[in-house]
């Protein structure tokens, strides 16, 4: 049995040209997101991955409309957003809120806390007083005693509490997906942690479904149950964390699993298995994405675009010439399970 | 350097290479006096790593900073000695402490935008850094330069000397930083948090190449960053610092693994590696005390979950609980 995805995002594009001069000529276009094809299922985490410039931020602005997307669909619940029956802009914010990485950036610096949390239900037709009552339940969910800190204005409060305040505000209109980008990643690590737990807690409490966007690995398998790679305005890879852990099949899925330090004194890395850096997102190579920092591109990688395909039974699937057959790459073929062109990716087949 | 030593009457002994005792930092501010390091004492030898590991607002910046000679000013107060290849950086005069920098120690930064000049080619600065501290020709110093990128591993060396720091990648200037500090081979190398900004494939490059560069010059480094991960990588010996003091300090072995101030053990479990949600990470509660008003004892007390009234009353010594591994905590033992 395969639940129905909440969330459906299908060929989702989104390029920003680069204009300069007395003209503002095109220069370049910024690939930034192209093609993005992946699905949220109720109640899970999905992690998305990757390094900078590799479109997971604009993924995360995409799905709430924070930026317009060129192309693509997202489906809610069945509903695809912007269509006819389909949920309005209002609707969708609703149930999809966000929480990002600047936590004093997010937060009006001339509005006590509390009033921050309780301005979105009143916002969407509460009455003050029960907006205010449930801005207090919120702070006391997130662990912060309403009667001591409601009337706190930003800059009074810690990061991690900040960032606990800017939780409760996502919370406050009982929203079903909360996207978190990065927002963990300003804090040090013994507040992060504290954060982490809240955030499972949470999840189990008000029934949340997650899309936990973040370039620490580490976290991401803590928190995910499945996982996005993405690379230069691509997905790579997707599949259920542990199988993506234990097993990465795409060839930067694994340089990038490979370079997170083991914090094992005795498992020193002792070699890098990419050189050189993430290369400019604007006019991104041909074909494979990733072929210029591989080790194992060949002519058909410069030539073609590899298609995200499903590997195995287990929800699997990588974008990689040699993991299907008769790609012409000389390693093609490694066990890949060919499912025809659908770029649908997902348990739903 | 001799003639310098001469003149200030030292003998140059090289062992330890850095030695600082009961170092003390103060800031003045409008609202109170912060006391950013709190009595730091350690050697360094000679091409040993030591790794100081903190969160934000722990200190050990402050202290890499004092160690360079950059804090003065009026509202800064820095006590305790610190000796640097036998010199006493606290008795140095400005132009003293500035002979020292480059040749005898030199420090990289997490931001290499914030170092390095826009207005000048990375060649340009290298030459440049050379020709000052050596006194050479600008010839000699353009060899020199190209064989400092091919050593940080910057390919295509003549055509990149002409490359302004903004058409660099991030990874590539953190590399030309590397390469201007040490174009005058230091002894010292104070390395400030220099893989953080960076994506996690390109700081094990990074990683890797000071690991190999500390090892082929034998220079000794301090690694200062708040990733335990980087830490475990590159240093010999570990430090664990909390609110301006040492709270651990041993081989890195012996710190990662058997972990015994209550703190250290705190920040690894709550360091989420290698583990599913199916079992949480133990966080330590509540958060570093605001180091304006310091009350004495235990700084760590307030969040230690093994807190007994003694951790309050007075200031816990270090302990030894292991071969070169002392802890800060009173609970501390050899067994």
């Amino acid at each position: 049995m395969t639940p129905t995805p909440l969330l459906s995002v299908r060929n989702l594009t989104k390029h920003f040209p680069v204009k300069s001069g007395l003209f503002r000529r095109t220069l370049g276009v910024v690939q930034a997101v192209d093609a993005v094809s992946f699905d949220v299922l109720p109640g899970e985490t999905l992690g998305v991955v990757g390094e900078s410039g590799c479109g997971k931020s604009t993924t995360a602005r995409l799905l709430v409309r924070l930026t317009e997307p060129d192309s693509g669909e997202i489906t809610f619940d069945g509903a695809q957003i912007g269509g006819r029956d389909g949920p309005s802009l209002r609707d969708l914010r609703r149930r999809m809120q966000m929480v990002f990485q600047d936590s004093y950036a997010s937060l009006n610096p001339r509005l006590p806390v509390g009033m921050s949390v309780a301005y979105g239900p009143f916002a969407h037709g509460l009455h003050r007083a029960e907006a205010l009552e449930r801005a207090a339940m919120l702070l006391e969910a997130v662990g912060l005693d309403p009667a001591r800190y409601a009337h706190r204005y930003p800059h009074e409060l810690s990061g991690g509490q900040r960032q606990r305040v800017n939780i409760a505000r996502a919370l406050a209109i009982e929203p079903r997906v909360v996207i978190l980008d990065e927002a963990v990643s300003a804090l040090d690590k013994s507040v992060a942690a504290q954060v982490l737990n809240l955030l499972v807690d949470l999840k189990e409490r008000f029934q949340l479904t997650y899309v936990f966007i973040s370039h620490d690995l580490g976290v991401v398998r803590y928190l995910s149950d499945r996982v996005l790679v993405m690379y230069l305005g691509k997905v790579v890879e997707v599949g259920p964390v542990s199988e993506v852990w234990a097993h990465p099949r795409h060839p930067y899925s694994r340089a990038l699993l490979a370079a997170m330090p083991t914090m094992d004194p005795s498992r020193r890395i002792t070699e890098a298995l990419l050189t050189g850096d993430p290369p400019n997102p604007i006019n991104p190579p041909s074909g494979c994405r990733f072929r210029t920092r591989c080790r194992f591109a060949e002519e058909v990688c410069a030539r073609r675009e590899p298609p995200l395909r499903m590997l195995d039974a287990t929800d699997h699937a990588a974008a990689c010439h040699m993991l299907a057959p008769d790609t012409g790459h000389s390693l093609a073929g490694g066990g890949a399970e060919q499912v025809g062109q659908a770029p649908a990716v997902g348990p739903t087949r | 350097m001799s003639a310098l030593a001469t003149s200030l009457g030292v003998s140059a002994t090289w062992a330890p290479v850095v030695s600082v005792r009961d170092l003390r930092v103060r800031f003045v501010t409008r609202e109170g006096t912060v006391r950013a390091v709190n009595g730091v004492s350690f050697d360094l030898v000679p091409g040993e790593v030591l790794g100081i590991l903190g969160e934000s607002g722990s200190g050990k910046s402050v202290t890499l900073r004092a160690l360079m000679g950059l804090l003065s000013g009026d509202r800064v107060r820095v006590e305790g000695e610190m000796r640097v290849a036998g010199f006493d950086i606290g008795r140095l005069t400005e132009a003293q402490t500035a002979a020292l920098r480059g040749r005898t120690i030199a420090m990289i930064f997490q931001e290499p935008m914030l170092t390095l000049d826009p207005l000048y080619t990375i060649g340009e600065q290298i030459e440049e850094t050379v020709i000052r501290h050596e006194h050479v020709t600008r010839q000699t110093a353009h060899a020199r330069a190209l064989e400092l990128l091919e050593m940080v591993q910057i390919p295509g060396g003549a055509r990149r000397l002409k490359a302004y720091p903004h058409e660099m990648s991030g990874g590539m200037r953190q590399r030309a930083m590397i390469a201007i500090a040490l174009s005058c081979r230091p002894a010292i190398l104070l390395a400030d948090e220099p893989t953080t900004a960076l994506d996690v494939t390109v700081q094990i490059q990074i990683l890797l190449l000071l690991r190999r560069l500390q090892r082929e010059l034998g220079m000794a480094v301090i690694f200062v960053t708040h990733d335990v991960g980087a830490a475990v990588e590159v240093a010999d010996r570990l430090a664990v610092m909390y609110a301006g003091r040492f709270m651990e300090m041993g081989p890195m072995d012996a710190v990662i693994r058997s972990p015994r101030h209550p703190y250290t053990q705190g920040l690894l479990a709550s360091t989420v590696h290698g583990s599913f949600h199916d079992h949480r990470v133990e966080a330590i509660p509540g958060m570093p005390p605001a180091l304006i008003e310091l009350a004495p004892g235990c700084p760590f007390a307030p969040r230690c979950r093994y807190v007994e009234d003694r951790c309050v009353a007075t200031d816990p010594p270090d302990r030894s609980v292991g071969a070169d591994h002392v802890a800060r905590c009173v609970r501390a033992s050899e067994d």
